[in-house]
């Protein structure tokens, strides 16, 4: 039975989710240097062409169309999403779901976009656009579809099993994180890296992107309640209250290391805060959200460290926020679920679930990006050339330049003299 | 004729123009460049990575001068851009040979 209210508002969240990719792109584009700010925005914002496209073909079908058995990958029953709007149509494991089914497949699209834009931070600076839209393509087949089918979808295995992600701490964060890891042990560091200074170019463009990304959070997690009812309203507050005890969090640990509150911490914390409480939201109460955001503030902070001992070049440290981000969450739900949780005295079976579920994602996401990163590397060639490189990306990948200088203007129609016919 | 050319503290630029103005100068370029002296750079932090930054904004003022002017607008920039502290910049002239006002094509002291 769908009901107006719940539509409503998951049609609302899709579009506040759609919203966060943009402010992903800025958060990340304000970070890079200034010779790479539009080939990151083109990373990020091709996902909402690319992934789209998929979804609609046969990618949602793939992850929340009818059992293909064993709980693994849904079939094509739903390719072309065509069903979704026959009157009567149930999804199939969603017989209580008040939302139209379309206005779900639309909200799921979403989540499919910016999972895969989350990677591109860690690669930044490097990769070839065809080679990343060749990346994106497979990768949302072969590794978000089924993942997000193991537990999002009624009849996956994760979530038979019992394993809880209220908005996708595995299905987003994990998922992205490690295959974030994966694509960068592929592609290699940085030239220069860690000795060359490649300090971030605009912050402003940074603390912009994470207000948004905060903004849209609230679509993420509070949407993922799939009605307008109280649950709804508790993961609103409590992915507000995470991001702000992270934020202050990350502040504090800044300080304790002798160094001052940053304008890029305070963005960086809130965003850790947000990946912690993706998986929890609708499962805890707010002080257990502040606790989460807190641990995660100063967590991934500290985390940051192992990508220098380690010798990985996670540019914009994908594997610090939404790695290890998202596996605390992850698991701090085990311990802070009202239903099932270690505090609430129901003992460790759902934290051993949690762990079942992180760990079969890490698995399975590290190891088929690891193969498709190689594959790809092989035959098409991931990274940009050594001049290019240094030339820098929006040059090379895109021919244009993000920023005019006093002489920008000064162009002349090009050599072979071609314009708009 | 002299160019006199100045690298001063950027919150001094106003101070210095101000200065020059009421010399009677006429006009003057400036533009935002980066360089480095005795003040050598400074320590900037992004999630703990600490960068040494070598070369510090500073503005830079040229104005052409006559020979008996010159050592005027020198003092003048001098006295308005000091803070006595560290970075405070330097002043130099060069001699010019010509100089040409585009507009109407006048030459040397007519020029400036």
């Amino acid at each position: 039975m769908v009901d107006s209210g719940d539509t409503a508002w998951v049609l609302a969240s899709a579009a506040l989710v759609l919203f966060m990719t943009p402010g992903l792109a800025f958060f990340y584009g304000g970070m890079v240097r200034s010779k790479n700010v539009l080939a990151m925005l083109a990373q990020n914002f091709v996902c909402m062409g690319l992934v789209s496209v998929l979804w609609v073909l046969f990618a949602f079908s793939l992850a929340f169309g009818p059992d293909l058995g064993g709980g693994l990958i849904g079939d094509l029953g739903l390719a072309g999403l065509t069903d979704l709007s026959r009157s009567g149509f149930v999804l199939p494991g969603y017989d209580g779901l008040t939302v139209a089914p379309l206005a779900f497949a639309a909200f799921q699209l979403m989540f499919a976009v910016i999972t895969p834009a989350l990677i591109t931070g860690a690669v930044a600076d490097r990769l070839r656009f065809p080679a990343w839209l060749a990346f994106v393509g497979a990768w949302v087949v072969l590794v978000y579809a089924p993942v997000a089918h193991w537990v999002f979808s009624p009849n996956g295995w994760l979530f038979e099993l019992g394993a809880l992600d209220f908005a996708g701490g595995a299905v987003v964060h994990v998922n992205a994180g490690i295959a974030a890891l994966a694509l960068v042990l592929v592609v290699g560091r940085r030239r220069g890296w860690p000795g060359e200074a490649m300090a971030p170019h605009a912050l402003p463009l940074t603390l912009l992107g994470t207000g948004i990304l905060w903004f849209g959070w609230f679509g993420f997690n509070a949407g993922s309640a799939l009605a307008a009812n109280g649950v709804a309203a508790e993961a609103f507050v409590n992915t507000n209250t995470a991001a702000a005890a992270a934020m202050l969090g990350w502040l504090a640990a800044e300080r304790a290391q002798g160094g001052k509150a940053t304008t890029l911490g305070a963005a960086s914390g809130a965003v850790a805060g947000l990946v912690a409480i993706t998986p929890c939201a609708g499962f805890v109460s707010p002080l257990a959200s502040l606790a989460i955001g807190a641990v995660a503030g100063v967590v991934c902070f500290l985390a940051i460290r192992l990508k220098f001992r380690l010798g990985y070049d996670d540019a914009l440290d994908v594997v610090a926020v939404h790695l290890v981000g998202g596996i605390m969450g992850s698991l701090m739900l085990g311990v802070f679920a009202r239903d099932g949780g270690l505090v609430g005295g129901d003992g460790a079976a759902l934290l051993g679930k949690q762990f079942v579920a992180v760990g079969a994602t890490l698995a399975w996401s590290f190891v088929v990006s690891y193969l498709l990163a190689r594959v790809l590397d092989a035959t098409i060639g991931l990274r940009v050339d050594a001049d290019e490189e240094a030339e820098g990306l929006d040059l090379g990948e895109h021919a244009e330049t993000a920023y005019a200088g006093a002489f920008g203007s000064m162009g002349e129609l090009g050599p072979t003299g071609r314009s708009n016919p | 004729m002299k160019l006199v050319t100045a690298i001063v503290k950027p919150f001094k630029l106003e101070e210095v123009k101000e200065a020059l103005r009421s010399l009677g100068v006429q006009g003057m370029t400036v533009s935002e460049v980066k360089g480095f002296g005795r003040q050598r750079g400074h320590t900037e932090v992004y999630r703990g990575t600490e960068y040494t930054v070598d070369f510090v904004p500073k503005a830079r003022i040229e104005v052409l001068a006559d020979d008996a002017d010159a050592d005027r607008v020198v003092e003048a920039i001098v006295a308005a851009a000091r803070t006595d502290k560290i970075g405070d910049g330097k002043v130099w002239t060069v001699p010019v040979a010509e100089v040409v006002r585009i507009r109407t094509g006048e030459r040397g002291h007519d020029a400036i």
